[in-house]
């Protein structure tokens, strides 16, 4: 396929697990803040972190508080990461492949756009955000089982998958990272409902919660952890992610699996490997926030990696 | 809603007649139409327009970035095109493009037609598509306007008229498939009982005229659609065709001219393309061949044309045959490549590089039409009827400083069609825009875009000053489907 079109299509699915992640971080924070008595700002100053972005926050914003954050993580236009910014994105690009993407595909994606466009006109959020983040959650869902069901599982459909896992592992590496320092027990909440309630939400925000509590009976700083981290079959976990990225990334090269023939397919294998052997008391040990750091940096690695490999349309070319 | 006291009134309409009765291939639309509960189309109309926006049929609004943008106004009652109109209309574009493909070919060879004196040399080699550099130049099969878009007005007197012939990248026929579609849905019974001749089948069509110029046959031939990106207007039409089609839409970046071959680049290297379906000018397809100063296009591409290993559809120069002024030229084409009379009249057209032309189009700014040769799109044109006295003073000036550029015509009093006005029907008038394609045959579609002046009076069509279009209905006379015209003769 064209170089160009599974560029497009990395990135639109991206950009659309991008939206649906953000949607899901400032849903379960506003259901948090009816259970918990803590400082607006402390509450929601960590969102801004989780997207990466305080610094362009600062610039243009007061205070981190629950009307500020959450209109720069939902309809500013200036913030690169927003929803509103992520669906125009993912959404430019699902229009430049639309001739390969199924038409129920492109028209799910324009419908959740024209959805976010028209609440964005008539302040439907400000009223109730929590209505509009589960309405806009599940048009995501439904992108994304549109594209299950009527889209080839072929090599476009792949790249897809591949960029959507990417993202959502750095996503859930993110929620981890600020939220797990945040949540350690802390000698005035230690067994009062409150510390069962964060480390909830923080499972929440993963759409986690459920199963884990299927894995493990008790929530304990070091299970929650785990389960994020090294989960092989739930579908948000890095090493899930991870893995199901690498056997995309197999099929679109037809290397087989232990092998590799290219920079992303090297970079990506001993990600996986990696996850393969971890245990969380080493990674613990070692400096939980050092190593998810350390992860993202390496799935940046990964994604330039692929971009070389598949997408660079710059190569030099033979003189006609 | 009803038909009664819809005014026909000086016009010729397409659904009713002079006195006020349906015409023959209407009647079981309008029965329908005035059988339905009161509100009902109109909630029909607002259904059909909900999913063109969800389906992304628009163009976004020029000087907005982010947001806003329109659909094409869509209007739900289809025009009918009865069965001796249609067989008029098939056969006459049939004869007019075949002989304005040998009109092309002979331009760019032998010349005959010019040294016989039957259309002056300067006025092709003047033409603003012409090009110098496809002299000689001999594509697949002779064919060189594999896809043209003709427009076709009628005249209150009932007379159907060739307007403009398109032979470049006439844009447009997606709206056909997609108002199809729509109204399929909307009117499902009226449409089976009516017998409408189908037009799905376009995009196999397309390809497989396009696989018949291919340089490599049958299956292996790799075909794509060439777009300037996904901000031209038309972009839309681009990727459905190319969806449709189930090829590759490329843009010029996508493509290199490698080892002697066009190539596009993929995830696995560069592959081989056989067929471009280009939809830019001839001016951008190629840097080295045609404007330097472009940084579009794929530079070495007709070098790789001139040796017979890429097709382009359509042809570079074709253009020199949608010059307004050959138009004019047309009817003595037919006479002289086919020895026939033309099936279809042309508007009569005044001339104004000729002095008797250009005199009597000055004296009578005030009643004509007045066209630059070059232009389309319903730009650089003066309706003399509805222009101010200072927009005539400066029509006449470029006329006198450049009259090889303009021509002129009477005022087309174009037929209309009804379309819904709040709570009743009024007609808006329109045009006809049938696709034909040449491939191992010359296939016209049956029906085709009709373009709909919403304004009242207006007698503009075109999308970028207020018009809409309408899904148009080819009416087979026996009452069923049988394909009878859509392959009779081919």
């Amino acid at each position: 396929m064209l170089s160009r079109v599974a560029d497009s299509i990395y990135w639109m699915c991206r950009y659309i697990e991008r939206a649906e992640n953000i949607a899901r971080f400032i849903d379960v924070n506003l259901h948090l803040l009816l259970d918990v008595p803590i400082a607006e700002a402390h509450q929601w100053a960590p969102l801004v972190s989780v997207t990466g972005d305080d610094a362009d926050f600062k610039a243009r914003y007061d205070a981190p508080t629950q009307v500020n954050v959450v209109k720069f993580l939902t309809f500013d236009r200036q913030n690169p990461n927003s929803i509103y910014s992520s669906l125009w994105s993912a959404r430019e690009n699902a229009r430049s492949v639309r001739e390969v993407i199924s038409s129920e595909m492109w028209e799910q994606i324009n419908r959740s756009y024209l959805m976010l466009r028209d609440a964005d006109a008539t302040d439907r959020v400000a009223q109730d955000p929590a209505g509009f983040l589960s309405h806009f959650k599940k048009s995501c869902h439904l992108f994304a089982g549109t594209m299950e069901a009527t889209m080839t599982h072929g090599e476009a459909w792949h790249f897809g998958r591949m960029g959507k896992l990417i993202e959502r592992a750095e996503k859930t590496s993110r929620i981890l990272d600020v939220k797990y320092f945040m949540l350690l027990p802390r000698v005035d909440y230690v067994g009062s409902p409150y510390d069962g309630l964060q480390w909830t939400a923080l499972l929440r925000s993963a759409s986690a919660f459920e199963m884990y509590r299927k894995k493990h009976r008790t929530i304990t700083p070091e299970d929650v952890a785990a389960f994020l981290i090294l989960d092989c079959d739930f579908p948000r976990s890095m090493h899930y992610c991870v893995i199901k990225a690498n056997e995309s990334l197999h099929e679109i090269t037809g290397t087989p699996m232990g092998e590799f023939t290219n920079r992303a397919e090297q970079r990506l294998g001993r990600l996986v490997g990696e996850l393969d052997y971890s245990e969380i008391s080493e990674i613990i040990a070692g400096g939980l926030h050092q190593y998810l750091d350390s992860f993202q940096a390496r799935l940046n690695d990964i994604g330039a990696a692929i971009h070389e490999s598949f997408f660079g349309f710059g190569s030099p070319v033979p003189a006609p | 809603m009803k038909f009664n006291g819809y005014d026909t009134k000086g016009y010729y309409d397409e659904l009713i007649d002079g006195s006020g009765r349906p015409r023959p291939g209407a009647m079981l639309l309008i029965d329908r139409i005035e059988g339905l509960p009161p509100g009902d189309l109109a909630r029909r109309q607002q259904a059909a327009e909900a999913a063109l926006m969800n389906m992304g049929i628009t163009f976004a609004v020029y000087g907005d970035e982010r947001g806003a943008e329109k659909i094409w106004p869509f209007d739900l009652i289809p025009r009918i095109v009865e069965p001796e109109d249609w067989r008029r209309i098939h056969a006459g574009l049939r004869q007019r493009i075949r002989a304005l493909n040998l009109f092309i070919d002979d331009v760019y060879h032998d010349q005959k037609i010019v040294n016989d004196g039957v259309v002056p040399r300067d006025l092709v080699e003047s033409a603003g598509a012409f090009r110098r550099q496809c002299m000689g130049l001999s594509p697949p099969g002779g064919i060189w306007c594999h896809v043209t878009g003709t427009d076709l007005v009628r005249d209150d007197d009932g007379t159907i008229y060739v307007l403009e012939d398109n032979m470049r990248c006439p844009s447009g026929v997606s709206y056909v498939l997609e108002n199809r579609q729509l109204l399929k849905r909307t009117f499902p019974r009226v449409f089976e009982a009516s017998g409408v001749l189908p037009v799905v089948d376009y995009p196999d069509r397309l390809l497989a005229t396009l696989h018949h110029v291919s340089p490599v046959r049958g299956e292996a031939a790799t075909a794509v659609v060439l777009t300037p990106g996904s901000f031209n207007s038309a972009y839309y039409e681009h990727s459905y065709l190319a969806q449709q089609m189930g090829i590759e839409l490329v843009e010029a970046r996508d493509l290199v001219v490698s080892d002697g071959y066009v190539k596009m680049r993929t995830t696995k290297g560069l592959a081989r393309v056989d067929v471009i379906y280009r939809r830019i000018d001839d001016d951008f397809l190629d840097p080295l061949a045609f404007r330097a100063d472009s940084m579009l296009g794929v530079p070495g591409l007709f070098e790789v044309y001139r040796a017979g290993r890429v097709a382009l559809a359509n042809a570079p120069g074709t253009g020199v045959a949608d010059d307004k002024v050959i138009y004019a030229y047309v009817p003595k084409m037919i006479r002289y490549y086919l020895g026939e009379d033309a099936i279809l009249p042309n508007v009569p057209t005044y001339l104004c590089w000729q002095e008797a032309d250009r005199q009597h189009v000055l004296d009578r700014l005030d009643k004509l039409v007045v066209k630059a040769a070059n232009e389309s799109g319903g730009y650089g044109m003066l309706v003399g009827p509805h222009a101010t006295q200072a927009e005539r003073e400066t029509f006449a000036a470029k006329i006198i400083a450049s009259p090889r550029n303009y021509i002129a015509q009477p005022v087309v009093n174009l037929s209309r069609v009804p379309i819904m006005a709040g709570d009743h029907f009024e007609g808006r008038h329109v045009d006809l825009r049938p696709y034909i394609l040449f491939g191992e045959d010359i296939f016209v579609m049956p029906g085709g875009l009709t373009r709909v002046a919403l304004r009242k009076g207006s007698l503009v069509v075109n999308s970028s000053q207020g018009g809409g279009s309408k899904d148009t209905w080819v009416v087979d006379a026996a009452g069923a489907s049988s394909p009878s015209w859509s392959v009779q003769g081919m």
